[in-house]
């Protein structure tokens, strides 16, 4: 299959941020996970989680809590403001102070007419959601006592609010609380210590409890009694979430299990029911902070930073895809950019970018220096990209765009922002340059940008409507969007040159060949197909691709494919790679069948010359670098390969909660 | 041939009584287990035997409480019957007959007159495969009943007992085998399957171990090999049930058991740990050190008393709040008897391996182990795979004032640790415990739970007495000189002795001490075993194929015998009339006799002999012979070319161990056939640990008969007595010997005067044993018979044996006095007593006067 030069490169230190919050929005089948830099992520659950967008972070921005109402998301965090998201252009829509002190929680009334927050204060502050933004309308309760966690019930009259050693439920018509429900604290050396109601749920005939004391409580609401009490853990209980019927429940803890409860029958087959705890998953080395249900499947994320996707057996009729673990940890799109020519590498952190200089080309290993280009603003980075000339490096953050030159004469390197950027390019999802050098290619979500660059400055050229991913070759230019539409502009005539026909999932990445120009597209469950821009229709590559159906092994990975490049000396040869391998797809050989062995590279190694080529197929994978973060072919036969190994991500985590081990 | 119609091969005790989960009855007196094919009923607050249902003729499997009649118990057994009993009078009250060998038995309160069973699936004919049958028990007077009417309720039952269980008021059964768990709701007629898979990633073992069904709700716990605790709930749906994971257990939960109210579970492993789960609470409490790994439990029907069978042969009655109230030990059999049968000398116990790293003391008379010796003197930890010391070896001289043991570890030759070990039985330091927390009990009755805490002091600690592996070990058989012999696979053969007292006192240490004192070799040939002749005059040691003959005093060779081809098994001196000859077997089958008059070979004759065995008060031998699987005795004596008896097909499979145990009182038997048991017993232990003793019928009958009366007398006393025993308490533990003697003096009236008769004869006789007649212990003991014949008399009048087991070397008068204090005490407690609780029932007594009037 041919040699490379590996330039193994393990000094990007990237660092995912811990999970602090989550929402399911069941009409629409989409995860919002809020991070702990501010940063919002969306995932379609329909499309095996394949993360969508990228809300970016800000600095000092903490989310909390996380509250859909129909297609829209509300954010409220410490900062004391609710927030809502534009999950078009992937930014703040506006934020509105409540007033009440840092917001602990957000829950929204089952008619999602009424978003209610709990405040530092102690008082539970309702809002009116209006068309585009929200109303304060009142205030209830007001004693002192911070208010850690809210729950609607059904009926929208009654709210639960879980506090430090109580629950208070409160009656919306009134506006008092009804019940005041108290929470004991824990046993020996915790006695002292005020418990913490970290998350409750309302029921339509309990209220469910969980504390800081390490017990899940089952409250009566009429009486406002106990019912059971469950030690699940000697730590905390942080988050609850319950399954739509109610019949199943979830805790997830300080220790990072995550408990479930059902609702059974004592004697089967008549009316009488309990909570009763049953299975318990622990895929988490630290806190599971955030929970949440989609059917059949339970999310959990927490400090360890990973979201695991954990499938619920029972309730899966047959063994696919969806009916394994999957544990998402690296960011489904590429952080690092490579300039192919210069040999530069572009690392983009939250807070600032990283430039890497391969300063003597005739070693192999490259000997670079990274320049630090520190960022202005609180936002963090949305977007980053390295011209292949290694000339230009372009950012965006949600409030603007910056350009800068780079300047190399032997060893010193200059780098001089280019002012005046058109004020049409105020914001990007994704910037990308011709391979020539000459443009730069920003899109917003309803255009793509041209900017014309030359060693004076830039100049703004043109807007292509409309558009996320984006590749080009000198000639052609194809972007696609969230909803998977792909759009090919001719950039020598500067417009609309056809469209891909649309594919139910996402497109994860995409690239063209740059000799044949036959645009290459992966999507989100690793389908792959091939398009002549050309001809305007797919290939016969990709049509036996769908005729004869790719190898399940293939379909089952769990990543998404980040990347593809080519091979520029075989022009045959794609590279994908995704976080767990890179793969070289051979068009020239056979397509493995169902049957065949998909991992076959040590066989055929076994095997005699002659044999080989009767067993190869088209798809060789290499897993030897482990996990990528990028993989790209420079001009001179080598390849470049970033790895973040996980124990140094697990290293700089902070320490987990104690547990006695077994034998220890 | 001589007829054999009057010896009996009767399996004497020592059973495993852990086969089946013990039973306890409903007022949670006593406790039921299957012993052999024996059911026997213990008192749970005694510990002592009460008495035995006896009729089946197979191994009894399972037991449980007749749901209609709380008195009364079925039994099934691999003999294709149930039986139905009267436990409180031992009475069978009903047989029914099944025809095929039944695993478990099970019975429910819902199914009245079915009772379900384990047995052989018909159609296959392999006996692996079991399935679950309800037998319809027919109404009828008779004594004997057939059943006809079996209905297949499940197929593939696992063969273990604990597999199997009814839930919830017998509305479904739960049985698990291998990795599936089956369900059967008897309403809906209706089986639901789960499956586990093998193994996960992380290294779970989902093999199902055992079930246990909640009494009250629909749970179902299942223990796993790799200790998890499952509950099934749920499981009337085919994709929706579901199961909590329990996980204390390190290795294997043997046993799982649901307490009758349902608020609690109990389970046990190998860790010898009785774990007690609080139902709908994440909570659990352990009760640790229980000594062996737990094999059962059940529960008592108000779920007070809990039982755990465990492996080492013992079952523990523990009261709810997790504390140990008794201890019903049997004869403890681990894998294998490393140590041959030995006869301690002095309390006539029959000595073996026991628990891990200790040698047992086991009473045959009373089938109950006395004591545990301590060998290795290191903490066993109950794990799989660990290499663990093991007691090999052990030997008595002729008094039983010395034990010599050897233990060992390792497996490989390289890393083999062998200790020689040295035990002095002390007399004054012999300090006896009662344990049993009713002291009166065990002064009144003779369920005396003693603890003989450090009756045998250690010595002296050889490390590494040979390179490999020792072969044999021989004490010296007279009393004169105490040494010892080891043979050992380096080679070699070592003559250890005792040191002189002068030499020890220049050291300043506090006893002689043994040492080395001869290092003997042959062509460098591997010795296989030695032996010394009766009088100690001679030491064969068998060199492969040569037998040495050696004088032990100058350690000269005196001469060499070799009869080839085939190397030296079992090598054993002719006795009394016969001890010109010298026996050997060899490995080729050969059975050789030499004269060593002439040193020529007197006879041989080709038989499989497995072991050879002789009588240490006769001239007879006894030879076990394995043809076709069976094994066959022969009991002959050396210079009769006759076999004195022959009993073919004793048992199935190789007899491993066997000894003639000295009787206490020869039997005056005249019949030709059993006259070779008179002066002792024969006993042997088979393949499969079964302690087979042959006897005569006649002796049989008596000694049944006579147990059972007094095990009933004492029962009822024992409530009686509570008050009174805490004086005597302390009167028995000020003098370690009178324990065993008011058994008889409570038991018979008549008996009260004999012990001092008997104990005064005895007197006598060793005091002129003393005094002149360099008679041996043996050549006296043996003259016992032509003893008066009152003396006889009065033995057969007492109805144990244990009196006259007592040998302590003090003086019997001491005995006697002390027993008379004894009596005197007991019967001033007595009145003293009575009167106390009359003069209470007059001091409440609302007129004063006439308490006054009645002084």
């Amino acid at each position: 299959m041919g040699e490379f030069t590996v330039h193994r490169v393990r000094f990007f230190h990237y660092m995912p941020s811990g999970i602090c919050a989550m929402a399911f929005n069941r009409r629409t089948e989409r995860l919002a996970v809020a991070r702990t830099d501010g940063s919002v992520e969306l995932y379609s659950r329909t499309d095996h989680f394949f993360q969508e967008k990228v809300v970016p972070g800000r600095q000092q921005r903490s989310i909390q809590a996380l509250c859909w109402v129909g297609k829209r998301l509300f954010g409220a965090g410490l900062s004391g403001e609710i927030a809502e998201f534009d999950l078009d252009n992937l930014r703040l829509k506006f934020s509105q102070d409540a007033y009440g002190g840092p917001i602990w929680s957000i829950v929204c009334n089952p008619q999602g007419t009424h978003l209610a927050a709990g405040c530092e204060d102690g008082t539970v502050k309702l809002f009116e959601i209006l068309e585009d933004q929200i109303r304060f309308e009142r205030n209830m309760g007001g004693q002192k006592g911070r208010i850690i966690s809210l729950a609607w019930h059904s009926s929208g009259t009654k709210i639960a609010a879980g506090m430090i050693d109580m629950i208070k439920v409160f009656d919306l018509d009134s506006g008092n609380a009804v019940q005041r429900l108290l929470v004991e604290r824990g046993s020996r050396m915790q006695q002292s210590q005020e418990c913490v109601v970290w998350s409750v749920l309302f029921l339509s005939d309990i209220i469910v409890s969980g504390d800081s004391a390490g017990k899940v409580k089952m409250w009566d609401v009429n009486t406002g009694t106990l019912i059971k009490n469950h030690q699940v853990t000697e730590w905390d209980v942080l988050t609850l979430s319950v399954s739509q019927d109610e019949t199943s429940l979830f805790a997830g803890t300080s220790e990072g299990t995550v408990v479930q409860f059902q609702l059974l029958d004592v004697v089967l087959g008549q009316e009488e029911k309990e909570w009763v705890r049953t299975r318990t998953f622990k895929n988490h080395t630290h806190d599971v902070i955030a929970l949440a249900e989609a059917d059949t499947v339970i999310i959990s994320g927490g400090m360890d930073t990973q979201l695991v996707v954990r499938p619920l057996l029972d309730k899966l009729d047959f063994k696919s895809r969806d009916s394994s673990l999957l544990k998402i940890l690296f960011p489904q799109r590429s952080l690092v950019s490579c300039a192919k020519k210069a040999g530069l590498l572009l690392f983009q952190y939250p807070t600032h970018l990283e430039l890497w200089l391969k300063t003597c080309p005739s070693v192999h290993l490259m000997c670079l220096f990274p320049v630090r280009l520190g960022l202005q603003g609180e936002d963090h980075v949305c977007c980053s990209a390295v011209a292949p000339c290694g000339e230009w490096i372009a950012y965006s953050t949600t409030s603007g765009i910056r350009l800068y030159r780079l300047q190399r004469d032997n060893k010193n390197v200059s780098i001089t922002k280019v002012p005046k950027l058109p004020k049409v390019l105020r914001h990007a999802h994704q910037l990308c340059f011709s391979p020539d050098s000459s443009h730069l290619y920003g899109t917003t979500s309803s255009a793509v940008h041209v900017v014309a660059l030359t060693s004076a400055g830039c100049k703004f050229e043109h807007s292509l409507k409309p558009n996320s991913c984006v590749d080009s070759d000198g000639k052609f230019l194809a972007s696609a969007n969230s909803n998977s539409e792909i759009h090919i502009y001719n950039m020598h005539k500067l417009k609309a040159h056809c469209t891909v026909p649309v594919y139910r999932s996402g497109v994860s990445a995409m690239g063209i060949h740059p000799e044949t120009n036959n645009l290459v597209i992966v999507h989100a469950d690793h389908q792959i197909f091939e398009f002549s821009i050309e001809q305007m229709q797919y290939t016969d590559w990709s049509r036996r691709v769908q005729k004869e159906g790719l190898h399940h092994v293939w379909l089952e990975r769990d990543t998404p494919v980040i990347n593809v490049t080519f091979n520029p000396q075989n022009p045959n040869h794609v590279i994908l790679h995704d976080s767990y391998m890179f793969c070289i797809i051979d068009q020239s050989l056979p397509l493995p069948d169902r049957k065949s062995q998909f991992h076959n590279q040590l066989t055929l190694k076994s095997l005699p010359e002659a044999e080989r080529l009767k067993h190869s197929h088209a798809f060789k994978e290499c897993k030897l670098y482990q996990p990528l973060l990028c993989v790209d072919m420079l001009e001179n036969q080598s390849l470049v390969v970033v790895e973040r190994p996980l124990l140094d991500i697990t290293t700089n985590l902070p320490a987990p909660v104690r547990q006695k081990k077994f034998a220890t | 041939m001589v007829e054999s119609s009057e010896v009996r091969v009767v399996r004497c005790g020592g059973s495993r009584i852990n086969v089946a989960a013990p039973v306890i009855s409903v007022d949670s007196r006593f406790l039921l287990c299957a012993s052999g094919d024996l059911v026997k009923v213990f008192s749970t607050s005694t510990e002592e035997w009460v008495h035995v249902l006896q009729g089946h003729t197979n191994v009894v499997t399972g037991i449980t409480l007749n749901p209609a009649n709380q008195l009364q118990v079925y039994s099934s057994s691999a003999d294709g019957t149930v039986r139905l009993w009267d436990f409180t009078d031992g009475i069978l009250i009903k047989t029914f007959v099944i025809g095929y060998p039944i695993a478990t038995l099970l019975v429910s309160n819902k199914h009245e007159g079915i009772l379900f069973l384990v047995v052989p699936a018909k159609d296959n004919s392999n006996s692996e495969c079991l399935q679950l049958v309800a037998a319809h028990v027919p109404k009828t007077l008779e004594q004997e009943v057939e059943v006809r009417e079996l209905s297949s309720v499940l197929p593939n039952i696992s063969p273990n007992p604990r597999a199997v269980g009814f839930g919830r008021e017998g509305e479904y059964i739960a049985s698990a085998e291998g990795l599936k768990l089956i369900v059967y709701f008897f309403r809906d007629q209706k089986p639901y399957r789960f499956n586990l898979s093998k193994s996960t990633k992380k290294g779970a073992k989902n093999t199902f171990t055992c079930v246990s069904c909640h009494p009250k709700d629909d749970c179902v716990a299942t223990g796993h090999e790799d200790g998890k605790i499952r509950l099934w709930r749920n499981f009337n749906q085919k994709k929706e049930y579901t199961y909590t994971t329990l996980h204390w257990h390190h290795s294997v939960v043997n046993t799982l058991c649901f307490t009758p109210e349902g608020t609690t579970l109990l389970s046990g492993g190998i860790e010898s740990v009785l774990v007690q789960w609080q139902y709908d609470r994440n909570s659990k409490y352990i009760l640790p050190r229980l000594g062996g790994s737990i094999t059962h439990i059940s529960v008592s029907a108000d779920g007070s008393l809990f039982t755990t069978s465990h492996s080492d042969n013992k079952i523990t009655v523990i009261q709810s709040n997790l504390k140990v109230s008794a201890v019903i030990q049997g004869l403890v059999k681990g894998e294998a008897v490393h140590t041959d049968l030995v006869i301690d000398p002095r309390s006539k116990a029959l000595v073996l391996n026991g628990k891990p790293g200790h040698l047992q003391f086991y009473s045959l008379q009373r089938d109950k182990q006395l004591y545990n010796l301590d060998i290795v003197q290191q903490e066993y930890i109950y794990q799989e795979g660990l290499d663990q010391y093991e007691v090999v070896k052990a030997a008595f001289d002729a008094h039983g004032s010395c034990l010599a043991t050897v233990e060992e570890r390792g497996k490989k030759l390289s890393d083999t640790e062998i200790t020689l070990k040295f035990w002095d039985y002390n007399e004054t330091a012999q300090r006896y415990t009662l344990t049993c927390q009713k002291v009166f009990c065990a002064v009144w009755i003779s369920t005396l739970n003693i603890l003989y805490f450090s009756s045998f002091v250690l010595n002296t600690t050889v490390m590494t007495p040979h390179d490999n592996r020792i072969t044999s070990m021989c004490f010296f058989p007279t009393a004169e000189t105490t040494m010892v012999v080891t043979t050992a696979r380096d080679g070699c053969f070592k003559a250890w002795l005792l040191g002189q007292e002068s030499d020890t006192e220049k050291q300043g240490t506090d006893g002689p001490s043994w040492s080395c004192d001869f290092v003997g070799r042959y062509h460098d040939l591997q010795p296989t075993n030695c032996c010394f002749s009766a009088d100690g005059s001679l030491l064969a040691v068998s060199f492969q194929e040569v037998i040495t003959i050696w004088n032990p005093e100058t350690w000269e060779l005196l001469t060499t015998l070799c009869q080839p081809p085939g190397n030296i098994k079992d090598l054993c001196f002719g006795r009394l009339s016969c001890s010109r000859y010298l026996l050997a077997t060899t490995t080729k089958n050969m059975l050789c006799c030499w004269n060593l008059l002439t040193c020529s070979l007197e006879w041989s004759t080709s038989i499989a002999v497995t072991l050879l065995k002789a009588d240490p008060l006769s001239e007879n031998m006894a030879v076990f012979t394995l043809q076709k699987e069976q094994t066959d005795l022969f009991v002959f004596k050396p210079c009769e070319p006759r076999p004195l008896f022959t009993q073919n097909a004793l048992c199935v499979g190789e007899v491993q161990r066997a000894i003639f145990v000295p009787r206490e009182e020869p039997l005056d038997n005249c019949d030709e056939s059993s006259l070779w048991l008179n002066r002792s017993q024969l006993y042997c232990l088979t393949e499969n640990m079964d302690l087979l003793a042959f006897t005569t019928k006649i002796e049989d009958d008596s000694l049944i008969s006579r147990k059972l009366v007094c095990n009933l007398t004492l029962i009822v006393f024992e409530k009686h007595i509570k008050r009174v025993s805490c004086s005597i308490f302390c009167l028995v533990t000020i003098n370690p010997v009178c324990h065993l003697l008011p058994t008889q003096a409570v038991i018979d009236d008549s008996v009260a005067v004999t012990p001092f008769y008997l104990l005064l004869g005895k007197h006598r006789q060793r005091e002129q044993e003393m005094c002149g007649l360099p008679v041996t212990e043996q050549q006296g003991r043996a003259q016992l018979p032509q003893g008066s014949v009152a003396v006889r008399e009065v033995r057969s009048r007492v109805p144990w044996k244990c009196l006259v087991m007592v040998y302590s070397t003090r003086s019997r008068v001491v005995l006697l006095l002390i027993f008379v204090c004894v009596c005197v005490c007991v019967c001033v407690c007595v009145l003293f007593y009575t009167f106390s609780c009359y003069t209470r029932r007059l001091m409440s007594c609302p007129q004063r006067p006439s308490y006054a009037t009645c002084l």
